[in-house]
Parts: structure tokens; sequence; C-alpha cells
């Protein structure tokens, strides 16, 4: 287990101190992006489409415009004259900022409203009169490819069909040859629903842009502002929005989940109508605006395993229909299509896969937002601890032992997947046996026994996980080339007190009390001493933003890296101050001393006070640091999840009695932090496996566009989490640290998953979709009841 | 979601309100908890030109017996009715109920008569009055006038309530000895509306027959519903497993849900079956306690 | 349309203002008194954020009009405790790590304050239906839980010292 290297005091990595940022938001003082309230701001209400696919045949203004305090209606036409009605998207496909034409999804922009507030601004938009033609839209991907299918993007030169793409990976001849020799091959085709993160703060910004200085000034509900300004500067610079006059401010954020990472619209027009009229513009979504414009998965995927008849997993084949909706907006950074997907062979070893993937644009809206996942790993856990326990029903195998026998073994690592990564480290054995021995396996197991033997449904879920966190290398990961490293900053103040700015964008995560004990540890100064802060592109360094788990991975590292800077340089300084050589300078936390005369030393504090009034000659004064940090590697964070629960046959009730989560991301910074990161991610886990999903009719409208229809889990539905860990340090992250918070989202699905359908296998069920409701699992029993 | 521009007015007794709806005719809405009303209002499903705000009228917020009824002011609120004492131990089905609608703090305001007077076949204190035999009292323009429960819900949210009709008291027959009543919904998550929801009220004679007997389902038709041919199963009856069963059944056949994201309209006809069943074994249990 | 004159007391002040019929209370607390922590969420009154105790009760404040609130007494997150202290849950909270983003917290807080006002002693299940109007999407709620009971037993711990 990791040893704390500090006192409590100190805070350095291993103490659950509690957090530095909690005192803002207990009383009311947090400062999210609705709370900007700036001299003669306006308010921005957006006229959406009630049609999935529609042409616009005009849109009438002038009853809106009759309104006092109505001041602007802002067109698709209005933006082409700055050529800024289509935006790119980071997968180089496009995307309308307003439309001129033609309405590709149901609740797209069509028209900004621009007021003195928001009431009239809501009354205007009510007042705007479109004239729609609706057409047939598109709704099932599976129809995208037909002949017949009405080609959505004619706009886009020599595209001939609804296809964005097909992307492959891995030996389709070896892994086909060994599926077709294979004692045992499991089939499936598993869907992963259209889900929305839901942030209970949904999107908006606060633009403003001056016309004397030309400053434009833009309060944002953004994961990556430093990446929003770029993105700004080079798709509107032809209007004279030049980088360095370009400021935006991530103030606090009401939960991010990857939907805070791409630019919407509604961000493009704020900022578009703030330029136009040179006063402050608001932008608000409500909570249908928010649920019905962005989501994540949307995955079809048909997997294949193969294996020995004893259940040694030899080859993995997974081909997926991704729907995209009209355009790949997808908020991924990497530099492959879909994302992190290849992970999906999983955490066990064997020599073949091959997955592949074709896109299809349908009438719905875009995204492909990476919820609280490092980008489709949520899709290809699912499809791999689906399939493994499909494997163990199927040979009649305990899906633990089946597992064991086809981990990867901890003397492996660094072991080279099939599919191409290089997973870094783990301990799946241990991890696993630590589930299970904390959830009581075996005793459930005989209690399953007497249970079925009564006639009574129960069943037991595991998963066991590899993610793939911490983008990333420059390698595999960038935004508009601008490679995914990421920064940190540090100032230590003459009296020895800190402050440090970071390129990533807290939203929860807490990172003003862990970004301060990394420092802590490193440096030796108190956490409570050191400032952090982050979002303001004015100020912090440049980086690439908060998602997919990479703060841990990046920017904690860039934080050693930059402490230890500091450190060498100190080092001098102490040397100077005690008259000896530096090579008989040694560090231990917090102060300097001369090798054999502990006695003899200098704090951290005095050598920052040195640093600025009596420094080495020569030397350049201050004590501050920088450091960019990309790393060699993403880190693997892995863990065991077990679900215990009953179903009722006769309703389909389904009662989660009990779940346990063993994580190993490495070195631990904040146990309670983690934890407590786990517990969220759990929520959001189980959240989709049962609960959620957006719901289409077939003429593309969204059935469930409110948090009535739209069921994110309460404290009630929500089960009581018991975690754990194990640590495996990463060999490659300056702290062995790996990235935790989206370990549960990725893997609390499957184990759910895994345990209701255990439970349901003594009727022949063999497989369910999420969500897996109560309606679902009564309309399974009834078909596998009329088929027995 | 902002509503649409209204005329506020306050009223402070029924009279008031009654004289004002009147002058103010068919745009005017009264308005008490506002839980129904106003997110129809912010989503601009409703855009009535006045809302009458009848919450302050004094008067109106009371539970208590008198003779043969059990009496609850039309303005008291769902928390009110959670926490009364002579509730929790006499009348348990509203508590039932109570627990299952929405949530806290929606509780806080709103109240008995607006959860009634919206004619929502998804509230669940309808098929409660259903159950217990209630009589809705109202005052109009004609004076007081005492509608039985029966009479009341005429269609999708309709009632039998003239617009300047105001809802003053729901008078629920009191508990007699060897009485007892039970409710209980299928909801997808905590406080969303019933995908099916069964009350029941039943009243026992010292052999254990069944003397009076009141099933009210909410959410399975578009009027708020009363099982008639379930009840006529058990009156009179000395109720068994067999008796019970068989209405179930007939529950799951007589009520009419429509398939939608709760489910579908099989799903929702077998649950009502196994909660009808449930609720009458629990109402059974109290009954004879 | 109506403009009505309204006097009420928020945080232990008295506010006069004239409103529109149909301002919503939230939009009252958040843009005409600049009380930014009571928040808004859904609109539909599900999550929760906008919280705030009205008359000695938690209410939603996205559905509620400002002008139904002449007369009252409100307290919003800002006046829970003195500057510069914790209220029991404000402590508990911090302790507990019952936050994450910080968000849904203000009216967590306030919807608690009520829950244990009239359960001062609740089961865990009480703790988790009596919060169950208001959503966290961040911690799994695990950690609220244990912050409300850490409040309820200092409270206890409190009330019996005082006796």
């Amino acid at each position: 287990m990791f040893k704390c290297k500090t006192s409590p005091e100190v805070g350095g990595m291993g103490h659950s101190v509690k957090r530095k940022e909690d005192a803002r938001f207990l009383h009311g003082k947090g400062n999210y992006v609705d709370d900007v309230k700036l001299p003669g701001q306006l308010t921005m209400v957006l006229v959406r489409s009630p049609y999935a696919y529609a042409k616009i045949k005009g849109i009438n203004k002038e009853k809106a415009l009759a309104i006092p305090g109505v001041l602007a209606v802002i067109t698709g036409y209005d933006l082409k004259e700055f050529n800024l009605h289509w935006m790119p998207t980071l997968l180089s496909d496009t995307q309308m900022v307003l439309p001129t034409d033609t309405v590709m999804h149901q609740s797209q922009e069509v028209c900004a409203v621009i007021a003195t507030d928001r009431y009239i601004a809501v009354d205007g938009a009510e007042a705007v009169e479109v004239d729609y033609e609706p057409m047939k839209a598109l709704v099932d991907p599976w129809k995208a490819l037909d002949a017949d299918a009405p080609l959505l993007r004619p706009d886009k030169e020599g595209q001939k069909d609804n296809q964005i793409y097909h992307w492959e990976r891995g030996e389709r001849e070896k892994t086909d040859a060994a599926i077709a020799a294979a004692d045992v091959v499991v089939k499936e085709r598993i869907y992963l629903p259209r889900i929305h993160v839901a942030s209970i703060e949904t999107c908006g910004c606060v633009a403003s842009y001056d016309k004397d200085t030309q400053k434009m000034l833009v309060y944002m509900t953004s994961q990556a502002p430093h990446a929003i300004r770029t993105i700004l500067a080079l798709v509107a610079g032809h209007v004279g929005l030049s980088e360095e006059k370009i400021r935006i401010i991530a103030q606090d954020i009401g939960g991010g989940f990857g939907g805070k990472v791409p630019v919407y619209p509604g961000y493009v027009i704020a900022i578009a109508a703030s330029f136009l009229i040179g006063k402050p513009v608001k932008w608000i979504e409500d909570r249908s605006e928010n649920l019905v414009n962005g989501f994540a998965r949307d995955y079809h995927m048909d997997c294949e395993l193969a294996a020995t008849k004893d259940g040694k997993i030899q080859a993995f084949k997974v081909s997926t229909l991704a729907d995209h909706g009209y355009t790949d907006s997808s908020a991924n950074p990497s530099k492959y299509p879909t994302g992190m997907f290849s992970i999906c062979t999983g955490s066990y070893d064997y020599e073949h896969a091959f997955a592949e993937l074709d896109a299809v644009y349908t009438n719905k809206a875009p995204g492909g937002v990476a919820y609280r996942c490092s980008f489709r790993v949520t899709e290809a856990v699912h499809a791999i601890e689906r399939m493994v326990d499909k494997l163990a029903a199927k040979i009649g195998k305990d899906p633990a032992q089946l597992r064991f026998e086809n981990f990867i073994k901890k003397e492996q690592f660094p072991y080279e997947s099939p599919l191409g990564w290089s997973y870094d480290s783990g301990d799946y054995k241990q991890t696993l046996e630590k589930a299970m021995d904390m959830i009581g396996y075996d005793d459930y197991k005989k209690e399953q026994a007497e249970k079925r033997a009564q006639g009574k449904l129960m069943g037991i879920g595991i998963c066991t996980f590899t993610e793939v966190v911490g983008a990333g290398p420059s390698k595999d990961f960038d935004i508009l080339g601008i490679a995914m490293f990421d920064s940190a900053e540090i100032r230590v103040h003459p009296t020895g007190k800190a402050l440090a700015r970071f390129g990533t964008k807290t939203q929860g995560q807490g990172h003003e009390t862990t970004y301060a004990q990394i420092l802590a540890e490193e440096l030796g100064i108190p956490y409570t001493d050191i400032q952090i802060e982050d979002g303001d592109t004015d100020t912090a360094p440049y980086g690439l933003g908060t998602y997919g788990s990479r703060s841990t991975p990046t920017a904690a590292a860039a934080a050693a890296m930059a402490a230890r800077k500091l450190r060498a340089k100190g080092k001098k300084i102490a040397a100077h101050l005690l008259e000896v050589s530096e090579d008989d300078i040694d560090w231990e936390v917090g102060k300097y001393f001369v090798k054999g005369a502990p006695e003899k030393c200098k704090t951290i504090q005095e050598v920052a006070f040195a640093a600025y009034t009596n420094f080495p000659a020569g030397m350049e004064p201050g004590f501050e640091a920088t450091h960019y940090y990309d790393p060699p590697n993403m880190t693997f964070p892995n863990g065991a999840y077990i679900c215990v629960v009953e179903v009722e046959e006769e309703t389909g009730a389904i009662d989660v009695k009990r779940f346990v989560a063993i994580d190993d991301c490495g070195n631990i910074i904040n146990p309670m932090i983690v934890e407590g990161q786990v517990h969220g991610g759990l929520t959001q886990g189980i959240a989709p496996a049962m609960y959620e999903g957006i719901v289409y009719d077939d003429e593309g409208n969204v059935l469930n566009g409110t948090l009535m229809d739209y069921l994110v889990p309460t404290a009630v539905e929500s089960p009581h989490w018991e975690t754990g860990h194990t640590i495996t340090p990463s060999p490659h992250h300056p702290l062995g640290a790996k990235g935790v918070a989206e370990s549960p989202t990725v893997g609390a699905p499957p184990a759910i998953a895994n345990a209701i359908i255990d439970a349901l296998s003594p009727l022949g069920i063999e497989h369910l979709d999420i969500p897996i409701t109560p309606a679902k699992v009564w309309e399974a029993i009834q078909v596998a009841k009329a088929k027995a | 979601m902002i509503p649409a521009n209204f005329n506020y007015h306050k009223v402070s007794s029924v009279n008031e309100a009654i004289a004002l709806s009147q002058k103010l005719g068919e745009e005017a809405k009264y308005m008490s908890g506002g839980h129904s009303l106003l997110p129809m209002m912010k989503l601009r499903f409703a855009t009535p030109e006045h809302i009458i705000d009848i919450s302050k009228i004094e008067g109106l917020s009371y539970i208590k017996e008198e003779g043969d009824l059990l009496k609850i002011g039309a303005m008291t609120t769902q928390t009110e009715m959670e926490h009364n004492a002579l509730l929790k131990e006499k009348y348990p089905i509203l508590g039932d109920a109570i627990w299952l609608t929405a949530d806290p703090s929606v509780r806080n305001v709103g109240t008995i008569g607006g959860n009634i007077a919206h004619g929502d076949a998804a509230n669940d204190q309808p098929a409660l009055m259903l159950a217990m035999r209630a009589t809705v009292v109202a005052e109009g323009t004609d004076g007081t006038k005492s509608i039985p429960i029966d009479e009341f819900f005429h269609g999708f949210y309709m009632t039998a309530l003239e617009p300047s009709d105001v809802l003053i008291e729901i008078q629920i027959p009191k508990a007699k000895k060897s009485s007892g009543g039970a409710y209980v919904k299928i909801e997808r998550k905590v406080g969303d509306y019933a995908t099916a929801g069964v009350a029941v009220h039943i009243e026992l004679d010292d052999s254990g027959v069944c003397q009076q007997i009141g099933i009210g389902l909410t959410n399975v038709s578009a009027v708020p519903m009363r099982l008639e041919r379930g009840e006529e199963i058990l009156r009179g009856q000395k109720v068994t497993d067999d008796l019970i069963a068989q209405v179930g059944q007939v529950a799951s056949e007589d009520c009419e849900p429509e398939s939608d994201l709760r489910g579908s309209e099989a799903y929702k006809r077998s649950i009502v079956n196994t909660i009808t069943k449930r609720m009458l074994n629990k109402a059974l249990e109290r009954a004879r306690q | 349309m109506g403009k009505h004159n309204i006097t009420l007391t928020i945080n232990g002040e008295s506010v006069s203002a004239e409103v529109e019929s149909r301002l919503l209370l939230v939009h009252f607390i958040r843009e005409n008194l600049d009380l930014t922590g009571t928040h808004i969420g859904c609109d539909t009154s599900n999550c929760g954020a906008c919280t705030i105790m009205l008359d000695g009760k938690s209410i939603k404040s996205c559905t509620y009009l400002a002008v139904r609130a002449d007369g009252a007494e409100i307290t919003t997150i800002e006046g829970v405790a003195e500057p510069g202290t914790n209220s029991h849950l404000q402590k508990a909270f911090h302790d507990q790590h019952g936050l994450h983003c910080g968000f849904c917290t203000p009216g967590m807080i306030i919807r608690s304050m009520d829950l244990l006002k009239t359960n001062p002693n609740p089961t865990e299940e009480e703790i988790r239906w009596g919060i169950s109007g208001n959503l966290c999407r961040c911690t799994g709620y695990n950690n609220i839980v244990k912050s409300v009971q850490q409040a309820a037993t200092e409270m206890a711990k409190e009330k019996e010292a005082s006796v």
C-alpha cells in the first residue's frame, strides 16, 4: 500500500485532506456562468426546430422585433455575411451554426433572439414565425446506407451516401480464421443507447466584445478554455478575433462529464451577437435544449468471442454501426475517429482481435461526447465484459473463474494488446480477489443456488475492466494539431506560500486541493499555503483541459515535474546558504540538509525567501517554474466490480442488493476525493444501466427531453456503494498515479447488466441491452416463457 | 422556460375568488399550490390570461373528523397530511400515497385540493378518493355543492367543477372499525407519475365479510378510474385468495392503459393485476388489525 | 401586464420590489436580489437546485411565482449561517465530502435543513427519500447521506448540551 511521506499538516499525497474549494460552494458563493452579470448585458434565446428534417422556407422576424425590448433576430443569413454560418468540427466534418435553408434534427438552432432580458427574449422567440416544409426524417441508422435513403449531406463535396467513415484496427483474416476454428463462439448484437451527461448546470456563456479595445471576453462553461480560444481564433480570425485579444474564462462549472467540451452553436452565435452589437450577450440553455442537443454512446456492436471448450479466449471481433446524427461533431481529441474503442480486447490475454466501425448520418442531434469516459471506452468495455459473461454462461463456467483463467498476468506488464495498446501496469487477479472477498462471493453463489431452487431470480454480475486514459501522448492525440500535453506553472512567493496555475479545468474533481497536495508532496509547502487557479486563458498556462481522466496523468505530472525543477534550483540556493557544495545537499520533504549533518538545514520557505533576497551570484532570481508534460504513454486504470441483484418475476422489478467496486488507479493523491469520484461515477453507471436513454420516435422527435422523463437517478435509486482499492503504480507517471474518475462509469453498467442477465438466465434469457428497466425485463420474461 | 404574460390576482376569501372568476371569465384560472398549473404554463401548454391565487384564503387548511366524516380542507398541503397524527393512525392509505407523490419540497406546496381538481388521472389522490368514496365540496355562483366522487371526473383534465367553482373540502366516510386501505404505484423512479397505481379501501364486518370496498386506479385510463367490476366480486363476500385473484384479473382487463415510455399496455395490465392483489391483501391486513 | 408591489423578508432583511405577475421566484432571488447561490437546473421542479426555505419549508423556487412570496420569510443558502461560520449541515458536507461541483449543494443543504427539522434522527433510507427531489450528478449520494447523518448527530448533541 501507499505510505504517506508527509505529515497531515503538510498534506501531501495519500492524505484525505478536506477540500479547499468547499467554502464558496457551501455558502452560495460559487461563480457559475449564469451568475455573471455585466453592465448592459443582453440575453439571447434560441428558436429551435420542432422538426427533425425540414426545409426552411422563410423566417418572419417582424412580430418578434415588435416586442419592446427585442433588439435583434439573428438568422443563418446574417452569419453567412461573415462566413460564420458553418463551423468545422474536431473530426473534420462541418456543423451549422445557424441554418440558411435546412434543419437536420429536432431542436436544431434556427435563429437567435437578442433582448434586454430573459423573459422578453423568450417572448421574442415564441413570436418568431418560421415557415418549415417538413421532410421524411432518417431516424434508423440501419437504414442510413440503404439505396433509397435520402442523402443527408449533399452540401459535402463528394458525399455520395450517408456513410461518414469506415474504420478498422487489427487483423481481420487471422481473427476470422481463429473464430472459424474455435470450439466455442458466442455472438451478440449489443446496443449502447444515446444518453446525455445531464450535468445539473446546463451549458452557457456570456460573450462581451468591446468595440473600442477589440477585445472579446467570454465567460463559458468550458472544460477546455484554451482549446476554445484557439478554435475561436482559427474560425473567426477573418473577422478580426485574434487570439491575443480573446479571453476565455471558465469559472466554476456545475458538472462537466464531457458535455462541456464541445463548441456548441449557441456559443458561437452569442459571440457573434456580441461582436456585432458590442454589448455583453448571455446565453444559457434550458434543460430541454441541453438534453436534446448532444449525446454520448449510440453504438450498435456486433460481437463475436471465440474460445476453447474449457474457456480459454482466443479471438474477439466487433463490427460496429455508429449513429453520429447529422454531423460528426464528436468531442474526440484522438487521432482515431473511434477514440479509444480499440481497448475492447479487455483485461484478457489472447492473440487475435479485429474491430471495425461504420459511422453514419441520421436526422438526430450531433455530438459524440466523451461522457465520463476516455472516448468510446465505455462502449468497448461493455462489449467485452458482456461477451465474457456470455461465454461463461455458454460453457457453464463461473464467470470469475473464467476471468482468472484469461487475465493478463501481473508479470506480463507492460502488455502489448492485440489492437496495439501498451498496458502499463495492473494486478487483475488481486483486484478481483479483493472484490470477491469484500462482497462474499462464495456465500452469494450458495445463496443463489438456494434461491434458484425455490424459483427465485437472483443474479451476480462481474466486470473486470481495463481503461485507457490520460490524453495523451502527442503521438495519439491532438486538437487541431495541438499536442495533448498539459501544464503547470508554480510561483513560490518570498514568504514561502505559493500560487500554481494549470491548463486543466476543474469541475468538481477537487483540483484546488489535489494539485496543492502534489506540490506539498514535492516541495513540503503545506497544501493550505498553496493557491490553485485554472480556467482563465489570460493567466493560466496553455493546456487542453479536463476530460478523459487526463488531469492526473498530464497536469498532475506537470505539477510534479515543475516542482522538481524548483527543488533543483532550491538545492543550489541551499548549498549557497549552508556554504557547502551542492553535491553535499540532501532533500527530505520540506527541507534541504547537509549530508551527515541533518541539523544543518534550510527549509523550503527559507530557500524561497533567499531566492528573492540572497541568491548565489549569477543565478536568475525568483522561485518560479513551469512545465509542459507530454506523457510517454496512456495510463491503464482497472478494476473489479461485483453486483448482486434480485429480480421479481411477476413485475420485472430489479433490486440492487449490493455493489462492490475495487479500483486500481495507481498511487492515490487524496483517498477521500478518489472515493467520492468513484461513488459519483457509479451512480452515473447505474443511470444508463437501468434508467437513462434518449428515445426518438419514427419522426425523429425526442420523447424524453426533460428531467420528468429523462430519468436521472435520485438518492433512492442510487445504491449504497461499497468501494475499495488495490494499488499498482503506473511505471511511467512521475507520481505513479493513473486517473480514476471515469472507471466507475465505464465499469458499472456491464456489472449491473451481467447481474440482471445472470438472474434471468434460468428462464433462458441470454442478453438484454441497457437500460434494463423493469418493463424491459417483464417483456423479456414473457417472450422467454412463450418460447418455453 | 418562462410562462407567457398573465395578470395575477390574489384573493382572500372564497366569495371574492368566485366573484373575480366570474368577472374575468374563461381566461381566468385558479392556482392553489401551483405545482400542476405552473409547469404547464412554463411549457406554454397553458396560457391563461389571469391567475387567481386562492392559496391565501384562510381556513381551508385542516384535517378533522366530524360526525361520520373525515374532512380535509382543500388547501391542506400534502406535507401537512403526511405528518398528521390522525391520518397516520386511522387513514394510512393517505400516507402511502403521499410518500410516493413527487418529492418533499413539492409536497410542501402541493395541496390535496389541487391534486384532485386538476382532473389528471396521473395524479395519485384521485384513485384514493374513488376508493374511499369521497365527496368533493365546492363553492360556486349557486352556493355550496357536494359532488360524489363518482360524478367528479368527467374527462381528460375535466371535472364537474365549473370554471368559477372553488374546491373547498374533501369529505371521506370516517374510518370504521375493521376497515383498512392501501395504495401503491409502480414508478420508474421516485417522484415519477405512476406507471400504474392502485388504491384499495375495504370494510369488513365481525365475521370478516366484506361490507364495503372501493378500488381506484391511477394513470391507466384517460380519466381516474374506479374498478367497479372488481368491487362487485368482493362486496358481501368473505374475501379469499381466489376472489382476490379474480379481482386482480378483472383490474387488468378493465383498465385502459396505453403503451408509452413507462411500458407497454400488456406490461401495465400485468402490473395492475399484481398490485391490485397486493393492495387488497395490505388493506385486508390493516382492516384486521 | 400586471405589476405588483411585494415585501418580503430574505435572510433576515426586509425587501420591497415591484414584480411582474409571471416573474418566477428563482429569478427574483437571483437576478433582482443578486443572490446567485440559488441555482436553476431543470425548469420542471425535478432537480431541486432552486430549493429555498419559504416560511420554514423547503420549496422549489423555479415553480413558484415571486408575487406569491409577498409577506413571506425566505432563507437562501446565503442566509444559512453568519458570514465566516458554518451551520451543522455546511460543516458536515465539508467534513464528509458531500459536494463536488457544488451546483446542487445549496438546494441540497436547504432541503436537508427541512428534513432534519421534521425528522431529527432519520435513517439512511429516510434521508435518501427525504432528498429525493434534489438531484446530484457528481457525488453518487453516499457522502451526502453521511453529511446529513453527521449533522443530525451534531445537532442532537448540541440540543442535549443546551438542555
